[in-house]
């Protein structure tokens, strides 16, 4: 009998590849109407002390690159070139 | 006078933004996305809909498109480029334009027939206009509240840079009559060198007296004087 071991994939398999993440955001001051709507719902259901919600984009980019400053740097790149509007968001990245 | 109409998979306005050409006489071509060379072309459209589906943001992926590169070079030789509705949220992507269109301040998708105000005459776009004549031109986006910065905002004024601002019916520039939260009732823009106008409204579904009115044909006559 055989038992089933073969996992689809793992992540993080391949020494040479990095994770990472980038979350995108509003500026402070551009209006988040979604984000509003959303906080005014979780007041509705009466949740207390809630200061504010923001709504942003949550991306997991991995890369092949065995230098983390490098792959750090391409990130960079894709962030200003395509994942961000820098006039109204904000972006962090976060090595997973 | 020849034109061409740039289309990207989502694009839905391409064809009655061609149609409004043909009417007013322009030799009209269509462009797919993945073209690398552009015809020989005196105004590009870039016409309203979804382009990608407004995967990441509205107009971003097209804005990074095999033709893009082409629209660029083509506006900065002076070519006349026209972007309508998302046509103008891919022109601010490509920097082409300068600002951004974000999320309805209502969150609704807005369809109607909203009043204008011509704001610049003295331009390619806009000449067969009067100055401040009310136009009442359709509007139907999801993202089409302008923003752009304080010191770009001063620059659009003091270079006569906006080219219609919504109104009532008296041409009255107020929030009432604000459809979308545009900075200052924003719903077109020209560049620096006022070879490129971006707008929210469609002027070709205004161009046929038994579908709509005839508004939007002095946009596409002035291009062509």
């Amino acid at each position: 009998m055989k038992l089933i071991s073969e996992k689809p994939y793992r992540l993080n398999s391949k020494k040479n590849k990095l994770k990472f993440s980038v979350t995108v955001t509003l500026k402070k001051d551009v209006l988040d109407p979604q984000g509003k709507v959303v906080q005014n719902t979780v007041t509705n259901l009466g949740i207390k002390n809630l200061k504010s919600i923001r709504q942003g984009k949550f991306f997991e980019i991995e890369i092949d690159e065995n230098d983390e400053l490098q792959a750090n740097k391409k990130i960079e790149e894709i962030c200003k070139k395509l994942l961000v509007n820098l006039i109204i968001e904000d972006y962090k990245i976060n090595k997973l | 006078m020849k034109s061409s109409v740039i289309i990207f998979p989502g694009s839905n306005c391409d064809r009655d933004v061609a149609v409004a050409l043909e009417k007013m006489q322009f030799k009209n071509q269509m462009v797919w996305h993945k073209e690398t060379s552009l015809p020989k072309s005196d105004l590009i459209v870039i016409p309203g809909g979804f382009s990608y589906g407004d995967y990441l943001r509205s107009g971003a992926i097209a804005g990074k498109s095999l033709i893009i590169d082409e629209v660029i070079k083509a506006a900065n030789s002076g070519c006349l480029i026209l972007g309508i509705c998302n046509g103008f949220q891919i022109l601010t992507e490509t920097g082409l334009l300068k600002g951004t269109l974000l999320r309805n301040k209502n969150l609704k998708f807005i369809n109607k027939d909203v009043n204008i105000k011509v704001i610049n005459n003295k331009t390619k776009f806009s000449s067969k206009y009067k100055l401040n004549q009310v136009l009442k031109i359709n509007i139907a986006h999801n993202e089409g509240n302008y923003f752009t910065n304080n010191n770009h905002l001063e620059e659009l004024k003091k270079e006569n840079l906006i080219a219609f601002k919504y109104c009532d019916e008296d041409g009255e520039i107020n929030e009432q009559s604000n459809p979308n939260g545009a900075k200052e009732n924003i719903a077109g823009i020209f560049n620096s060198k006022k070879n490129i106008l971006g707008m929210m409204p469609h002027p070709e579904r205004m161009i046929d007296r038994s579908i709509s009115n005839t508004d939007g044909i002095n946009l596409f006559s002035s291009l062509l004087s």
